[in-house]
């Protein structure tokens, strides 16, 4: 600024000008950037993440029917939950079927994906028929499964099988016994293992040929290869695979639902978390969405718990190199 | 690989040929057993109501008609076409709004390297690990506020925003080679130009796996169009679901319905899994 009356009035423009132009970046690049960015950003920002924080705002307070409550409450609608039997056996359900669910899909995907893998001429074939099931939904495959598989009745087909080699028929999903589970893993294992066998064979083909090679020439039998040189250059792609694994197990509802309810009631047992929180805030009667909010959280939390010490546990190797 | 694969299975010599046909017959029995399920649904279709309570399971179907269909589609208590219809709609504006979001994010995310699109990339990979359907309370609260319950704007529009189809674009993505773009901007193209004329064309294989991949989550989708979908909206699968768990079911009606509800999906998948097989592959997930 100098003494001049003329500059004053040029140099404010300039230095907006200065700003805008910071805004702008070299050659525009920040408002292009703004530009593709700005329409996802804004979408992930309105369903994604101011759901949560509401859904964390509803959990401190008595909304039942109701999303503009008045009545703090403040850690009762977690307290509920937390002794509420049905939820605390529905979490423990899960967390089990979790920890069993991840390694057995894991192991079959890597089983069938290391098979294919030197299968010569029919790989493309197999590779597409183990594929398919990708493409069929929850719903029709719980159909298949309840109404024919698995069908507790005589002419259920596994139960005419069992007749014809002289055992009795299983009543598979009635309750009276925990055979659904048999139902319950084979369906979600059917559906899954595909995708997941595709995911590796993604990873295995970014293996160099020769550490294989070297692995060789050293007589390393096949299991040592797996154990020392496949299994630890494929550490990046398990860790995907399995938080996937992770976050579908907690995320079961498709099958769950149409394979155990009838006409809108669920029974006690094999009840998903995430069915469970359907029941009492928006698909029964209860309609109590501060219960339904705390659940989200609870169950948010345990993902995250069990992401981060699944991570730690695939990443071992890593750090202990380090 | 194949080549050390082969040489070791030389060395092995007949031990390992047998050792292969095993493998080859282990894997021909897998597969019958995964291509099971659409056969019963096939089956279960054209047997008629005698033929599906027999007490001797019967293989083949005895009643190959084609009034299974027809009749299917002239029920109007169903209202299978509808279904069809809104199913249809839905996930082909899902796939269209959500690849075209996501990819012109997913290269931004690539191409511009600043603070605000680190920050952005860890917000997209955070929703990774905590799925929309985990949040379906508050996003269901959310919908209805907006009005949007009982249309397409309310099945589609909260859950178009994919943080995993802008992650699988950004990293197929990082790999475009820069010289094309560089060129192209020498000759006055801007950056909307050059992502639209040249990124776009040369991007058709991920792109086609992202719109597979999504269509078929759109189409077989379950509980969030059982949160939001009433009459006017119906889609197939909770048409499907509703029959099933309903007393008293026509079971041929029933997979009939499975049987026209599949054939979209699988054919879309058949055409275009080699994208989904080299868009998986080429992306990753690391």
């Amino acid at each position: 600024m100098t003494s001049t009356p003329a500059v004053p009035t040029t140099s404010e423009p300039a230095r907006r000008r200065s700003l805008w132009a910071r805004i702008r970046g070299r050659q525009g690049r920040n408002l292009w950037f703004a530009l593709f960015v700005t329409p996802f950003v804004v979408g992930l920002l309105v369903f994604v993440y101011i759901p949560i924080v509401w859904s964390a705002y509803l959990s401190f307070f008595d909304a039942r029917a109701t999303i503009r409550p008045t009545t703090f409450v403040g850690l009762a609608n977690y307290e509920y939950l937390l002794s509420d039997p049905l939820f605390r056996n529905s979490m423990m359900t899960f967390i089990v079927f979790a920890i069993f669910i991840v390694p057995v899909t894991y192991a079959c995907s890597l089983g069938l994906a290391l098979m294919l893998d030197n299968v010569g001429r029919f790989r493309a074939f197999f590779r597409s028929v183990f594929f398919i099931p990708t493409a069929c939904s929850y719903v029709v495959a719980a159909m298949v499964w309840r109404l024919s598989f698995f069908n507790g009745a005589r002419f259920g087909l596994i139960n005419s099988l069992l007749t014809t080699l002289g055992f009795n028929g299983v009543d598979w999903l009635g309750g009276t016994n925990s055979w659904y589970w048999v139902a319950l893993v084979s369906l979600r294992l059917w559906l899954q293992v595909g995708y997941y066998m595709i995911l590796l064979i993604a990873g295995l083909n970014q293996i160099p040929v020769d550490t294989y090679e070297a692995a060789a020439i050293d007589g390393a039998s096949g299991w040592r290869r797996l154990r020392h040189i496949t299994l630890p250059q494929l550490r990046s792609t398990t860790a995907a695979v399995q938080m996937l694994l992770l976050i579908g197990a907690f995320q079961a509802f498709d099958e769950f639902y149409n394979m155990m309810s009838t006409a809108g009631s669920y029974p006690p047992y094999a009840r998903p978390p995430l069915v469970h929180l359907y029941m009492i805030s928006v698909g029964g009667s209860q309609q109590d969405l501060g219960l339904g909010g705390a659940g989200t959280m609870i169950l948010t939390a345990i993902i995250v718990v069990f992401g981060l010490a699944q991570n730690w546990w695939v990443t071992r190797a890593d750090r202990r190199q380090a | 690989m194949s080549a050390a694969t082969s040489a070791s299975r030389m060395v092995r010599g007949r031990a390992g040929r047998v050792g292969h046909i095993v493998k080859i017959v282990f894997l021909a029995l897998l597969a019958v057993l995964f291509l099971l399920p659409f056969y019963i649904i096939f089956r279960n279709a054209f047997t008629s109501d005698a033929g599906f309570v027999s007490p001797q399971w019967k293989w083949v179907p005895d009643n190959l008609s084609p009034s299974v269909i027809t009749g299917l589609f002239s029920d109007t208590d169903l209202d299978l076409a509808g279904a069809m219809m809104h199913s249809a709609i839905q996930s082909v504006g899902q796939t269209v709004l959500t690849v075209a979001v996501s990819f012109i994010a997913g290269y931004g995310l690539a191409r511009f390297q600043n603070r605000a699109a680190g920050v952005i990339l860890k917000l997209t990979v955070l929703t990774l690990m905590v799925p929309a359907a985990v949040t379906f309370v508050p996003s269901f609260i959310m919908t209805s506020e907006f009005g949007w319950i009982d249309s397409y704007r309310g099945l589609i529009i909260p859950v178009m925003f994919s943080a995993f189809a802008t992650y699988l674009f950004r990293q197929s993505l990082l790999g475009f080679p820069t010289e094309l773009e560089e060129a192209a901007e020498l000759d006055g193209a801007n950056p909307w130009t050059v992502m639209w004329r040249v990124v776009l064309p040369n991007s058709m294989g991920i792109v086609a796996a992202v719109s597979t991949i999504t269509f078929i989550g759109a189409w077989n989708a379950f509980l969030w169009p059982l949160l939001v979908a009433r009459d006017n909206t119906m889609t197939i699968q909770l048409t499907l679901s509703r029959f099933m768990t309903s007393q008293g079911v026509d079971y041929a009606q029933l997979f009939a319905g499975a049987l026209v509800a599949i054939v979209p999906v699988v054919i879309v998948f058949l055409f275009l899994q080699r994208y989904l097989v080299q868009g998986m592959t080429t992306s990753g997930l690391d």
